[in-house]
């Protein structure tokens, strides 16, 4: 029988890394993948809860998040497709038009 | 923990770090490729064949490749700038980051979960007894019928949204084989511009790579015989020859 522990530290330090490069990352499509790393590190968990608890909701659930996740990137790179368009930039710093 | 575990997770957690030091994007992409595929060898050993191949197909497959796709069009040299345009920012996201990880690492410490069931007998209750992917099947087109259809309309709404985004609206029409020899014509009689073709690239230069300039009789480069975005360009083949 395996601990459950360990999967959780993954986790959390994957997710922790995933936040540190979200924060310190200034080129959008890095802190777009850091952001996949956050999502990555919950699914861990879901599916060692899952294990854990020996019923299926949690893999159903890790299911659901990679389908959230696909279209968010979707979405998420098209975004940025734009702004570099219109600003010939991919770094975070450079759309700051609503700053006040 | 499994022999899967003690390879895979460190594997991930340096790759990850890596994301987080390398200068280049498209680094940062592999090494999240490497975490991906050994978060999906993670998924098999805990009883997930279903979401291993999703992972693989899904993460691997469609979003990493969309991200280098993405990349490749906003131009891979494009690395984060150096300089920090607030100060002592890096300093402040790593303690942040650390101060999250101790938080989350203490209540994990203070759990005690006990060992995991293992899903043999959750995978053998799917209809006719079959396995995982069986009794997936089963939750989701019973009990999460709803969730699942909803996600349909998700991802159609994203699809349409991205065409949305990256679409084009073209502000001129677009110029005919006839006004362009005519704007060729004019622009001979004006400024007696070469009426002829552009000078291929690589003609009587080194290597005949398009992006190498063709040599003039002097030995100069022709400027013409190059696209225009290679102009001035650190790495193409101009700048490459001109090193010493």
């Amino acid at each position: 029988m395996t601990d459950v522990t360990p999967y959780l530290i993954v986790s959390a330090v994957l997710f922790s890394i995933g936040a540190t490069g979200v924060l310190i990352r200034r080129n959008a499509i890095v802190v777009f993948m850091c952001i996949e790393l956050m999502l990555n590190a919950a699914n861990l968990s879901l599916v060692s809860f899952s294990n854990l608890h020996g019923n299926l909701e949690g893999q159903v659930t890790a299911f659901f998040v990679m389908v959230v996740a696909a279209a968010e990137v979707v979405i998420g790179l098209a975004i940025i497709m734009t702004i570099f368009r219109s600003r010939r930039s991919a770094s975070i710093d450079d759309a700051s038009l609503l700053k006040w | 923990m499994t022999a899967t575990f003690v390879v895979t997770a460190p594997l991930m957690i340096l790759s990850a770090l890596g994301i987080l030091v390398v200068r280049k994007a498209v680094h940062a992409a592999l090494l999240l490729a490497v975490v991906m595929i050994n978060l999906a060898f993670v998924y098999a050993s805990l009883d997930a064949p279903f979401l291993f191949a999703v992972q693989i197909i899904v993460y691997t497959g469609a979003v990493l490749m969309l991200f280098l796709f993405v990349l490749m069009l906003v131009g891979v040299d494009v690395s984060d700038e150096v300089t920090e345009s607030i100060r002592g920012h890096k300093v402040a996201s790593l303690l942040l980051g650390l101060i999250l990880a101790v938080v989350v690492l203490a209540m994990i410490g203070q759990l005690s979960l006990g060992t995991m069931k293992g899903l043999a007998t959750a995978n053998g209750a799917g209809i006719r007894g079959g396995g995982n992917l069986e009794a997936l099947a089963n939750l989701l087109f019973s009990r999460y019928v709803v969730a699942f259809e909803a996600t349909s309309a998700l991802l159609i709404t994203a699809a349409v949204g991205a065409m949305v985004l990256a679409h084009r609206e073209r502000t001129e029409p677009k110029s005919t084989q006839a006004e362009l020899a005519r704007e060729r014509v004019r622009a001979y009689g004006e400024n007696g511009l070469h009426l002829g073709p552009l000078p291929a690239p690589g003609t009587l230069a080194r290597h005949n790579a398009v992006d190498t300039p063709a040599l003039l009789p002097d030995g100069s480069h022709a400027k013409q015989s190059i696209p225009a975005g290679l102009h001035g360009h650190p790495k193409s083949g101009a700048a490459i020859e001109a090193k010493p």
